[in-house]
């Protein structure tokens, strides 16, 4: 895409529950084809941005402005299901709008869990709960995917083949992604952008930058550039699977 | 056809639970056992004022009952849990109907039939609101059932695909108030929750998508609501409570068929 008019963004967003002030001064864009994360430590305000974004929330000043028709794939952080309502994936695939059988079966398939759709999403496990909302987010052919700590409760393992599903989704559809994350070492390698937020853009730009920032060293510690570093390391070696074994190879 | 008391009446517990019952799952779904209580109760409030100013109580009790859902939608959240807010709301609405019925001069009313039902004086004129009410409800929910349940998973994840959830909200106020309106004659104002919830708690663990929850309850509830009738004609019992039994029945076999299913 070329045009450069971002798919969602927020001006200068302050937004206050009651006395509290959870954001203040918040500038954020989000352009089609960038893949961007928001890093910050509980409390810092990461999943009212997101909600402000949806328009769940009213900011207090500032605006947000979406892109006009802008379809949106929502996966939340967590979907708790009222054990009262009865919901197989595949009627679930079809909320709000109905999808085809061929079509709901597709998209499972993309999200990597195609055996599941006659199940009750009460009886699936984490990961397969998690692949079932990213199926139904990427069926709305969304021009953004936002995504709330969509691997919370996923293995190392599971999240990373997460993340991987969702850059496959981005090359092959073009959509702008944004997400929150505490996976810290799989985001920062994962996106094209970093934000850090606590309560306030703290600081921002591509992986390393952030890494990098004193205020983000700040926040999460020392260590984590060594995670990434370490990250990074992992991706020269196709096999390996613990320092021990490296160092042995 | 229409001539016969007993005719009417089974028309207009069919009609009520036909209503009541995929509604009833909405209740279920989104916990508003107790809403759906305080907004019952608080027509009570609506028929003696319907009976005060001579309007007819259809009116007075979906308008009161309207008013009372609104009111506790607003004042949720600040400050009182939702379910003390709702006890405070509920039994005060009945207490102020019960006695504001006291002050209504030269009306002898029947408040047993009020609080209670009284099914079998439905008139052919009870039956066109009773089914007008059943067909408004109908038509509202199924029009607006995909929403509706996408904003019962997740507030957000319907705001993400451009539902409103607070329009929804509205629009589930406004089909409740219908019910309560039109089930007073049928089950009377303290057994209303109980069309709404207990059909739908009832085929639970039989449905598996929830649109097939909302036609099974509606089977359970107009079943429910004749079976008991007939019970009552023939034990000479109270209309409107013998048919909350039958549910009732219904859900004891309900559960005990779903333990006996699971332990299978």
């Amino acid at each position: 895409m070329t045009d450069a008019s971002p798919l969602v963004s927020a001006s200068d967003l302050t937004v206050r529950f009651g006395e509290t002030t959870v954001l203040h001064d918040v500038n954020l864009r989000v352009q089609a084809g960038e893949i961007v994360t928001i890093v910050g430590p509980n409390g810092s305000g990461k999943s009212t941005l997101i909600a402000a974004l949806l328009g769940g929330v009213t900011p207090a000043t500032g605006r947000i402005d979406r892109a006009a028709g802008l379809r949106i794939g929502y996966v939340p952080q967590r979907l708790v299901l009222d054990p009262t309502l009865p919901m197989t994936v595949e009627r679930f695939l079809s909320l709000p709008r109905r999808v085809s059988a061929r079509r709901a079966r597709e998209a499972l398939e993309r999200a990597g869990v195609p055996e599941i759709g006659n199940r009750q999403m009460a009886a699936l496990s984490g990961g397969q709960f998690q692949r079932a909302l990213l199926a139904r987010a990427i069926l709305e052919e969304p021009d953004l995917l936002i995504l709330d700590e969509a691997t919370a409760g996923l293995d190392q393992p599971g999240a990373a083949a997460f993340y991987q599903r969702i850059e496959e989704v981005r090359a092959t559809t073009g959509c702008g992604v944004l997400m929150i994350s505490h996976d810290l070492h799989v985001v920062m390698s994962a996106s094209d952008r970093v934000i850090c937020l606590n309560g306030h853009v703290c600081c921002e730009g591509t992986p390393e930058v952030v890494a990098a920032a004193p205020d983000y060293r700040r926040l999460f510690g020392e260590g984590t550039q060594g995670a990434l570093a370490l990250y990074r390391h992992h991706h020269d070696h196709t096999h390996a699977h613990d320092h021990s074994q490296d160092a042995a190879e | 056809m229409l001539d016969d008391f007993m005719t009417r009446a089974a028309l207009a517990g069919i009609g009520t639970g036909l209503a009541a019952a995929p509604l009833g799952c909405f209740v279920v779904w989104r916990r508003m056992a107790y809403f759906g209580d305080a907004t019952a109760h608080a027509a009570i409030l609506g028929v003696a004022l319907s009976l005060a100013f001579s309007l007819p109580i259809f009116a007075g009790a979906l308008v009161i009952a309207l008013v009372m859902a609104t009111v506790v939608s607003i004042i949720s959240g600040r400050g009182y849990a939702m379910d003390t807010l709702l006890g405070v709301m509920a039994h005060s609405a009945l207490a102020f109907g019960l006695v504001g019925v006291t002050f209504l001069q030269g009306v002898r009313i029947d408040l047993m039939a009020y609080l209670f039902g009284d099914i079998l004086s439905v008139s052919r004129a009870d039956l066109g609101v009773i089914w007008g009410g059943a067909a408004l409800v109908i038509a509202l929910i199924g029009w607006r059932w995909s929403a509706l349940l996408t904003a019962t998973l997740n507030p957000d994840l319907a705001r993400a695909a451009g539902i409103d959830p607070k329009r929804e909200q509205l629009v589930l106020t406004l089909a409740l108030a219908v019910v309560v309106a039109v089930a007073i004659k049928v089950v009377g104002v303290l057994l209303i929750t109980a069309l709404l919830i207990i059909p739908a708690a009832t085929v639970r663990p039989f449905a598996a998508t929830p649109e097939r929850m909302g036609v099974m309850a509606a089977l359970v509830g107009m079943a429910s609501a004749w079976v008991g009738l007939r019970v009552s004609y023939a034990l000479d019992t109270p209309t409107g409570p013998t048919i909350v039994c039958m549910a009732a029945l219904l859900f004891s076999l309900s559960t005990v068929a779903s333990g006996v299913k699971r332990a299978v």
